[in-house]
């Protein structure tokens, strides 16, 4: 299998959807550790990429990727616009040219949006942050050889649990330090619902 | 939640349009962005200082543009940092050649966005420096941490880099200047009732009825104790003492003083906390250079203070006497 525009677009629309339906739940995890912006932030950003990327037709999955980055970095705002603008972008560039990519690159894309992220929140795993769901993810990728929905989504929503335990250290939570704890990653659940939307979107097909 | 809107999604550039409105012969908005500048921007070989956050902190930023202080602002989504494309705009406005200076208040957000403009604008050929604030002496500077955040003191860092870069300094001499108060500014805040966030209608924190909580930043950030509501002398010497430790402030030093209301606290309240802490200065020996009392940087509605004491020397004395013009700080 290849994974092409089609399936691009629909990873972006799905993902808008579960923000949108979450949007509340977002900001109160946010509330809770951070500046309760969380929601807010994804809802408007998630909006306005689907908004752009239904005004083009697109050949190259890499075009989608790069518009939806654009796009992120200059309407999410805070934290998380950055950095997952960052990492759509980072995806973008390393699959420029590829009308449909093949399961190596898309790895490869993965890997170095996780990089990305973090040299840009000069973080790294453990720290509580939304690395701690996009780095499992990545390495369960490498141990697959095929798209894997099933694992993608099981992956993200064990890491995602996995951050109420984390004492953060990056971040507006770090402010909290021990008494982070207990208490999800808000940035971490939006990136499982972004997982999630992917394995909808591998599974729907093309 | 009570507040005197039309739409919760239009509020930062509502606001925008009708400070415009306010000073129309002083400053600009850039169309199409949250970025407003000084009416004569760029001004030609000087400096350009950039500064910004979340909006909810008025009358930080806009209100400190002008001759003086700073060339622009942009402003966020309510406590959320600008975009990098809206600071890129903003360098681009006030580039006369000389370069830019970003003032960055030390959270995630701020510092990620307003690097990656600086990254943007260095790649179409503009000089770019910065400086992160972080004066809130609440949050512990350890490397394993975010820091310490960025609060009223920022206010100093604009007038002082303004005041150097309006008298012809280089951008690398508008930068030593900025670092010279970060090094030597430091604050303290205390809260007594929540903001409440427009978008959602809730507040950014739960307080009972009597208590405070010390040590809160200007987002509602959790602080360091919460505890009974004390009088405002105990919240006075609580707050003047800490930044007078952390500052290294001692006998025969020179201050300036700033006492800082979130955005509900009464100038009455202010004035009383400012009673206090002019005493424990001239207990301690410590001279008041120059007092500011009143809302600098708010936190929409939150009730509670924050007290700000800056080191100074005789080269930061001379750059805060300089004159401002900007609509919140006229010196
Ligand atoms: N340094 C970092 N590296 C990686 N991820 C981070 C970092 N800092 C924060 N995050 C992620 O961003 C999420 C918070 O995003 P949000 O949109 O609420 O930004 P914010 O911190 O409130 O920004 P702002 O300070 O401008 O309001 C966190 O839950 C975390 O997953
Ligand atoms: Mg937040």
């Amino acid at each position: 299998m290849k994974f092409d525009v089609n399936h691009a677009l629909t990873w972006i629309t799905k993902a808008n959807e579960k923000i949108q339906d979450n949007k509340d739940y977002l900001t109160s995890l946010d509330q809770a550790i951070g500046d309760g912006d969380h929601g807010i932030n994804m809802s408007r950003g998630f909006k306005e990429t689907v908004a752009k990327l239904s005004e083009n037709d697109y050949v190259t999955v890499s075009d989608v990727w790069k518009d939806a980055a654009m796009t992120l970095m200059s309407k999410v705002g805070g934290a998380s616009g950055p950095l997952f603008g960052t990492a759509f972008l980072k995806m973008s560039m390393a699959s420029k040219g590829e009308e449909a990519i093949d399961y190596p690159i898309f790895i490869k894309a993965v890997e170095e949006a996780v990089e990305g992220v973090k040299q840009r929140g000069k973080a790294t795993e453990g720290e509580k942050t939304m690395i701690d769901v996009w780095s499992p993810v990545v390495k369960k990728l490498q141990e697959a050889s095929d798209f894997n929905a099933e694992l993608i989504r099981d992956t993200a929503k064990t890491a995602m649990e996995a951050t109420s335990d984390l004492v953060a250290t990056k971040g507006r939570a770090a402010y909290l330090k021990e008494r982070s704890k207990g208490h999800l990653d808000p940035g971490s659940v939006s990136s499982y619902y972004i997982f999630d939307a992917l394995a909808d979107s591998l599974e729907e097909g093309a | 939640m009570k507040k005197i809107i039309n739409d919760a999604e239009q509020i930062v550039t509502e606001m925008l349009d009708g400070f415009v409105l306010a000073y129309p012969n002083e400053v600009k908005r850039l169309p199409d962005t949250t970025v407003v500048t000084r009416k004569d921007s760029p001004i030609d070989n000087k400096v350009g200082i950039v500064s910004g956050g979340g909006s909810g902190h008025e009358p930080a930023h806009a209100g400190y543009i002008g001759k003086g202080m700073l060339d622009a602002a942009v402003a966020g989504e309510v406590f959320t940092s600008p975009t990098p494309d809206q600071v890129l705009e903003a360098i681009k406005a006030v580039d006369g050649g000389a370069g830019v200076f970003l003032v960055i208040k030390n959270y995630t957000g701020d510092v990620m966005n307003f690097d990656m403009a600086a990254e943007m604008a260095e790649a179409e050929g503009i000089q770019v420096e910065k400086i992160v604030v972080n004066d809130d002496v609440a949050v512990g500077d350890s490397s394993s941490t975010e820091g310490r955040r960025g609060i009223a003191g920022t206010v100093f860092v604009h007038k002082i880099a303004g005041a150097k870069a309006e008298a012809g300094g280089s951008l690398e001499e508008v930068k030593a200047a900025a670092e010279k108060v970060v090094a030597n500014v430091r604050s303290f805040g205390v809260a007594l009732s929540p903001s409440i966030m427009p978008a959602s209608g809730r507040p950014s924190f739960e307080l009972e009825n009597g208590e405070m909580e010390i040590g809160i930043g200007i987002h509602g950030e959790p602080g360091i104790e919460r505890k009974k509501l004390g009088s405002a002398d105990e919240i006075a010497s609580e707050l003047t003492n800490r930044v007078i430790e952390d500052a290294g402030l001692k006998d025969s030093d020179e201050a300036a003083v700033m006492v800082n209301g979130l955005g509900a606290t009464s100038e009455m309240e202010l004035y009383i906390v400012n009673r206090k802490v002019q005493a424990i200065l001239q207990e301690k020996g410590i001279k008041t250079h120059k007092t500011f009392v009143g809302e600098y940087m708010t936190s929409m509605e939150m009730a509670g203070c924050s007290v700000t004491l800056l080191k100074l020397d005789s080269e930061l004395k001379e750059l805060l006497d300089e004159p401002s013009e900007a609509p919140s700080f006229r010196a």
